[in-house]
């Protein structure tokens, strides 16, 4: 979907207002949303997402930690501003502090209270996952042509088969 | 090859039986819990070997998984546009697993599971979307389901889970109990009464949201919303679920209460409104979708106040899905044009109405 506003960007704020006893809905991408957040100060409630994600954008262009990537899946703060997700799972552990922040500023909270969770756990599967683990950021580390990284994971995957 | 339906026990629309509770005011229950698979990239970062490796890992898990075991599976990836637009609109996938959408082109490795009121879908924006669905207003007993699978799903898939935040997702705005719960519900006369602002204010206070027809994005058409909650984090699942029940249930009694205004204090230009759409569907030789609804809208209320009661609420219900564009090609074994639908819509309109209410009054 694209932005209602400048039709040219996807649309990654979907905003909700009621005036007058009639629904608006509205569709906008984060440079848009921004822009309405910093304009309009009555009519239109700021997204949280947007919020946060414009204040990213500022302190990015002070600190610039735009060079730090996941160590996974190699996402950046850049490439979550541009699309508002997380690139995988270790995200959450690399970019810990900021992400603290922003789940409370997003959801009012950052503590998980619901059901918790053990993954299954055996020695066998364990191990499997560990591998698997490893061999998928082999791949990653060979698409990237990181090789020093790429020989160092092989070694690791020996050892352990 | 296109989708074959009859493969579903009830066609996947069995929540649309009109047998839950306050069924003329809510139409369906559904919850759904986002998880992701330990060891790979989200979807939207998982390369095209990730997501295939996610969905076998997943297949074989789900053939031992007792709530699944006579469930079917569609391959997104291998069907054509208008089986993957069949499938959204009987609302058993979303539209980006579907690859409907401008922005999230077809993924390789898409799938979904469905049994009967479960589904699964698979490399959806997490690799996992599990859903329940029951008719009427049913929290509880979705919940019970979709729990249930969960936890089985859970014990031979590795789920993507952190000690603080909880399971782990794509958007931050599901992280957590990665759980949505959300009633479609139909609110005509808060509408008419004008009350309606009032109502959606309230909710976004009670931290809860409301959606249209089709969930995040879409538009409110025919008076009908998606309530659900907004916030996944800092409240468990049962507390979550408890507040989403008592909202609802205070404004399925505002929505009852305004029908009763709405009859005594106007009684006359309600029921001419009313029969008015319901004579259109009947006679209309053209209908677009918003129209439709619209007028169906009208008729969902004529029938809960009573002044209709030759149609069921059932009958209305299939109305919604099978009236809307893919399942009318589907019925006339062509793809149509904007016009042809239109005339296809109407025409299916009559027929259905015709047969169920024969004589009018």
């Amino acid at each position: 979907m694209l932005c209602d506003s400048c039709s040219e960007r996807d649309a990654v704020v979907h905003l909700t207002t009621i005036e007058n006893n009639a629904v608006h809905q509205l569709h906008l991408c984060e440079k848009c949303a921004a822009e309405r957040g910093v304009e309009t100060t009555v009519a239109t409630p700021k997204h949280p997402l947007g919020e946060f994600l414009h204040e990213v954008h500022q302190q990015v262009a002070s600190s610039s930690p735009d060079t730090v990537r996941c160590t996974f899946c190699n996402t950046t703060m850049a490439d979550f501003r541009a699309t508002g997700r997380w690139g995988c799972a270790r995200c959450y552990t690399n970019f810990e502090p900021g992400i603290r922040e922003l789940l409370r500023r997003v959801q009012g909270n950052h503590r998980h209270v619901g059901r918790s969770y053990r993954p299954p756990m055996s020695e066998t599967f364990e191990r499997s996952a560990v591998l698997g683990e490893l061999k998928e950021r082999l791949r990653r580390a060979i698409d990237n042509e990181q090789f020093e990284i790429a020989a160092d994971l092989r070694d690791r995957i020996r050892v352990m088969e | 090859m296109t989708v074959d339906l009859s493969l579903l026990p009830d066609g996947g629309v069995g929540w649309l039986d009109a047998s839950g509770q306050h069924a003329d005011i809510v139409l369906s229950t559904r919850i759904r819990l986002a998880r992701n698979v330990d060891g790979f990239a989200f979807t939207g970062r998982a390369r095209d070997g990730e997501r295939l490796r996610v969905l076998s890992q997943v297949r074989e898990a789900v053939a031992s998984v007792p709530s699944l075991r006579e469930a079917v599976m569609y391959r997104l990836d291998e069907l054509p546009p208008t089986s993957r637009a069949l499938l959204h609109e009987r609302h058993l996938v979303s539209k980006e697993l579907a690859g409907l959408e401008t922005q999230h082109p077809l993924r390789s490795g898409a799938a979904v599971f469905l049994a009967d009121g479960l589904g699964v879908m698979v490399n959806e924006e997490d690799h996992l979307r599990l859903q329940s669905l029951r008719s009427g207003f049913a929290l509880q007993e979705a919940f019970a389901a979709i729990d249930k699978l969960d936890r089985d799903l859970g014990a031979r898939v590795p789920y993507s889970y952190h000690n603080e935040f909880g399971f782990l997702t794509a958007c931050p705005t599901n992280v957590g109990t990665g759980m949505r719960g959300s009633v479609l519900i139909h609110l005509p006369g808060l509408v008419l009464t004008k009350e309606i602002g009032k109502v959606l204010a309230s909710l976004q206070q009670m931290g809860l949201t409301f959606r249209g027809l089709y969930g995040e994005g879409s538009e409110v058409v025919g008076n009908f919303f998606q309530i659900s909650n907004q916030t996944t984090l800092g409240r468990s699942e049962e507390e979550l679920l408890d507040q989403l029940l008592r909202v609802v249930g205070h404004v399925v009694e505002r929505e009852a209460e305004a029908r009763r205004v709405l009859l005594r204090d106007a009684g006359y230009i309600i029921e001419d409104k009313l029969w008015r759409a319901y004579g259109t569907l009947r006679y209309a030789r053209s209908l677009t979708f918003d129209e439709a609804m619209n007028y169906l809208s009208g008729v969902r209320l004529a029938v809960g106040l009573k002044l209709i009661t030759s149609l069921s609420v059932y009958t209305l219900n299939k109305l919604l899905i099978f009236s809307q564009a893919a399942h009318l090609a589907f019925a006339e074994g062509r793809a149509l044009t904007e016009s042809e639908t239109s005339l296809a819509r109407a025409r299916y309109v009559r027929k259905a109405l015709d047969e169920e209410a024969g004589s009018v009054g």
